[in-house]
Order: structure tokens, then sequence, then C-alpha cells
């Protein structure tokens, strides 16, 4: 049984559809990243999923319960890292968990034994008596994490758990979900990172307007399509460049004063930059996030 | 299709909810406390004394005495009103306390339940501690005047109800001034709290008749001078209608901002 199975699911606010059939599978154990820019429908999808929004149409079911109908018993057995901060300011760190715990109808003799363990995972050991506002941002999104595991969640969903982090916090925070993905549970998370769905995620869905685009291992929807190299080159001699180098190349992309170039192969491009003492150039593996771009398009998303 | 107008399916989860405010209530006890008190106090003691002495009798009593059992209701009115406005709105919107209550197996029936309670014991503790200065004032008639305590419990309920409804569709803080300003402080002036109501013309009387203030003070001023309210039970018919239509309608309201 898939810890969630989502079918053709929808969801409209007035007008304007901003889920549109969508399908989902998740295995139990795996770690699934639904990317998309701004406003492809991500967290409206995620609330569906946990019964906090009723679809307009589709089927849910999560961890074997039927969504919405059965959504409390659903819960349950999950953990939520929303988006936005939203710890107690007026509790203590310990308390944060204690109080959290009671919504799961856990007592508060189950929850204080496990308070050390949940803090030492939220790298907090000994700040249970700290206040909400001496934590930094990292911190507190550790501790949103620690809260979600109140009830040793058989699955998480994460929120864009990282937004808003500093390098050190966002890696801290990626190598505790590898922990939580080695237990055993699964996860569910949306981030417009593509470098930490890469790192993160077994499979992944490209959101866009409402829609799931592609689905796939993060490795395999590269090598499907996009090309392996990626040349990202700018300088004052480029237009002149270009109108000669297009022929080294697949394919090229204009975004503002760089050009993508991507290929199999970019030596012959890389022995032609070399020559150009007024173009600067960068040459790398090609990535999600060129992927992301190639299929959602370079526009901003506002 | 979202089930807007489904019956608020109350369950006893919503006690987790009364107990966070609980907590929180507790680390800023003594301040909130002192207000409930010291607010009462001046007040009273201003206009029971200082204008009672201008008056004399009023309504067949001392002007304190008759003031104390309006003001009674009218601070439990206001106390369940900031409780189920001001600070139901941070929770809700500023501190996504509500949110985070949510992701958990709980709804958002048993967080609104959660407020409701918790606002109606904001306004037992206020109603309280007016007793108490009251008492000790020589102003109450015992032990009837007890019976003025679950009177609080009531109006809290009523005025939390219509309260978690305004914010609902609140804007932001602000927009609570409407409803203050334009509802709350002419159904004081309506209600009986600071004069008797047979001042005023017979078709304003019908106005202030559909008030629920004006009930709970026909039954918070007999209590106190140690009578049984005329007509208690039509009163307390009216308060239970505001608070259980209130709360229906703050399901529906609250619904239509979050679960859509």
């Amino acid at each position: 049984m898939n810890s969630l199975e989502v079918r053709n699911l929808r969801k409209s606010f007035g007008a304007q559809e901003v889920v549109c059939g969508v399908d989902l599978e998740v295995a139990p154990g795996e770690c699934f990243g639904l990317l998309g820019p701004n406003g492809a429908g991500k967290t409206t999808t995620l609330r569906l999923c946990l019964g906090l929004s009723d679809p307009d149409a589709g089927e849910i079911r999560l961890l074997g319960h039927p969504v919405p109908d059965r959504a409390r018993e659903a819960r349950a057995q999950v953990g939520v890292v929303p988006q936005f901060d939203s710890l107690d300011p007026d509790f203590s760190v310990a308390e944060n968990l204690v109080v959290y715990g009671r919504y799961f109808g856990l007592k508060d003799q189950a929850v204080a034994p496990r308070i050390p363990e949940l803090l030492e995972f939220a790298g907090l050991a000994g700040r249970a008596d700290a206040k909400i506002q001496t934590l930094s941002g990292g911190m507190k999104r550790r501790l949103t994490l620690a809260r979600a595991l109140v009830n040793d969640p058989k699955m998480l969903f994460l929120d864009e758990p990282t937004t808003g982090l500093d390098p050190q916090a966002r890696h801290l925070i990626w190598e505790r979900l590898r922990r939580l993905a080695q237990e055993g549970r699964t996860l569910v998370l949306t981030t417009h990172f593509m470098e930490e769905a890469e790192r993160l995620c077994n499979r992944v869905a490209i959101m866009d307007r409402g829609r799931i685009i592609v689905h796939g291992s993060p490795r395999e929807l590269i090598a499907q399509h996009i090309e392996p190299q990626v040349v990202e080159v700018h300088g004052p001699g480029l237009e002149a460049w270009l109108a000669g180098a297009r022929a080294l190349v697949q394919r090229t992309e204009l975004a503002g004063d760089t050009v993508f170039c991507y290929a199999g192969d970019v030596e012959p491009l890389i022995a032609s930059l070399r020559k150009q003492s007024d173009l600067r150039y960068l040459h790398r593996p090609a990535n999600l996030e060129d992927l992301f771009l190639k299929l959602t398009g370079r526009d901003l998303r506002d | 299709m979202t089930r807007y107008y489904a019956l608020p399916a109350l369950s006893l989860r919503s006690v987790a909810v009364w107990r966070r405010h609980f907590l929180v209530w507790k680390k800023l006890a003594i301040p909130s406390i002192l207000g409930n008190l010291a607010d009462p106090l001046i007040v009273l003691f201003g206009l029971g004394y200082g204008l009672g002495a201008a008056l004399g009798e009023t309504g067949g009593t001392s002007y304190f005495g008759f003031l104390a059992g309006g003001f009674m209701a009218s601070t439990t009115m206001y106390a369940a009103t900031f409780e189920s406005l001001f600070s139901a709105y941070s929770r809700m919107h500023v501190q996504k306390t509500w949110e985070a209550i949510v992701n958990a197996p709980m709804t958002l029936e048993d967080v609104l339940a959660g407020e409701w309670a918790w606002a109606a014991t904001k306004a037992l503790a206020a109603g309280v501690c007016i007793l108490i200065i009251v008492a000790v004032t020589g102003n109450a008639s015992f032990p009837l005047a007890l019976a003025a305590i679950p009177v609080t419990v009531l109006i809290g309920l009523a005025f939390a109800a219509l309260g978690l409804s305004v914010n609902a569709v609140a804007s932001g803080y602000d927009f609570f001034s409407y409803y203050m300003t334009l509802l709350l402080t002419p159904m004081m002036m309506l209600s009986g709290v600071f004069f008797p109501l047979e001042r005023l013309p017979e078709t304003v009387q019908a106005v202030s008749r559909a008030l629920p203030l004006y009930h709970g003070v026909e039954l918070t001023r007999p209590l106190l001078a140690g009578i049984w309210p005329a007509n208690a039970l039509l009163h307390v018919a009216v308060l239970a209608a505001y608070a259980i239509a209130g709360f229906y309608l703050a399901t529906i309201l609250t619904r239509r901002r979050l679960l859509k």
C-alpha cells in the first residue's frame, strides 16, 4: 500500500483552478519532492492531502485513510513542518513540545521523557527552557521539525523546510531529513531549491500552473530532458561570439545578459571560449534547476 | 464540496486548546488579575460613589448598588470580547497558532470550541473579580449573589461567539473598532448598565430587549441584590440562543476564511 495516493485532484479558488487534475503516488520510506515555481499549487496540494481543505474533485488516501473524511485518523500518524513559523512565542522550547503533544492526545508524562531525545535531534540539547524569542531562524526551524516528530509519525510533510535559512542551517536540516528517511519514515517535501531536491529526494514531481508536468528520479529526469553539460557565458563580446558558436552546441537559452549553452560534448565550445578574453564562462554538469527552468520557463512568477 | 454549513462537531479534543491558552495566561496571571480588579475598582468607585452622590437613589437602591450589577455584566461582555477578537486574531493570523494546531489531528471546530470556552473563562474571571469588590463594599447579598457567577459564563459564551464571528471576517486589528464602537458601546447605553431602561422611549426599549447584554444585566442586578430575577428563564434562553447561534455563525464564517 502506498503511503499517499492521489487521483485526479482538483481545487478552484473562485474562477481560478489552482490544482488541475493531479495524480501522485508516494511509496513507504520514499523521500518525495514536489517542485514548482511560486503559485504552482504545491502548498494547496499539501493542504488537500492533509485534509485541511476540501477538494472539488478527486480521491486522496493518506496512510490508507480516505481524506478528508478520515483526515483526523490520518493526521494522527503524520508530522507537518509548515512553511511559516508557528511556534508558540509565549512558551519555552520544552513547553512547545509538550503542548503540541496534547493535540495528539499524548499525556504530558508520555512526552516529557522524549524531550531530551527530540532536542538532541534538533541540535537544541540543553535548550529545553530557552525562550522562543532567543532562538535563531535555523533553531526555530529545527524545533518545528522536532515538534512534528512528537507523535513519532510514519510520514512527514515539509513545506519549504529550508527557505530563508543560511547554508549551515540548511545543511543541518538536510542531514536530519536524511536520518529520518533512513529510519524508514516517508517524507514529502515541497521546495523551489533544486539542489535540495536533488540531494534528498528519490523521486520528484515538477508542478506548474496546477499540473504535474514530469515526475521521476532526479537523475533520470535530467538524463531524459537535458543535455548533460552546461556552459554559462556572459560578457561584452557575447553576441559576436554566439553567432559563430551556435553550431558547437545542441541548444542555447538566453536569460538577461547570460547565455546557457547545453551539449553532450562541450570541449570545442570551451576551446573557442578560451580565445575570448572579453567573455567569462562557467562550465558545470546539468542539474535539476536546468530541467526546471526548461520546463517552467524563465519568466518571473510573483 | 466544502461543507461550510455543517453543524459543528464538538469533541473533547478542544480541551487541549483551552489548556494551551490557560498555560499562556498562567505566565501573566498576576498583571491580568490586577487589571481585572483595578479597572472595575476605578470605575465603580468613581461613578458609583462620585456620580452616585449627585444622583441619590436609582432603581430603588443606592447608585453604587445599581451600577454594580450592570457593570459586572458589561465587564464580562468586554472580557469575552477582547479575548475573542484581539487575542484570537493574534493566534489565528499573526502567530499561526491555529494553523499549527490543525496540522495535528485537530479540527477547526476543536480550535474554535477551545477559543470559545477560553473566552468564557476570561469572562468568568473578570466577573468573579467584580463580585469580590462588590461583596467587600457590602453591595452583594449572599448566597443568591453567587448565582451571578454562572451568569457571567453565559454572557461570556454569548459575546465570545459573536466575537469569534467578527474575528472570522476581520481584515486586521483596526476592523474590531467598528464592532466595538458601533455595536458594543451603544449596546452598553441601551442595556440599562448606567441608568434604568424606563428612562428611554418605548420604541428604544423594544430594541434593548433584543440585545444580549440587556438580558445579562436583568439577571445579574437582582441576583447581586439577593432577589430572584423576574423572567429568569427568558433571559437565560435569549443569552443561550445568542451563544449557540453565534457559535454556529462563527463556525461557518471561520470555515469560509480558513478551509478554502
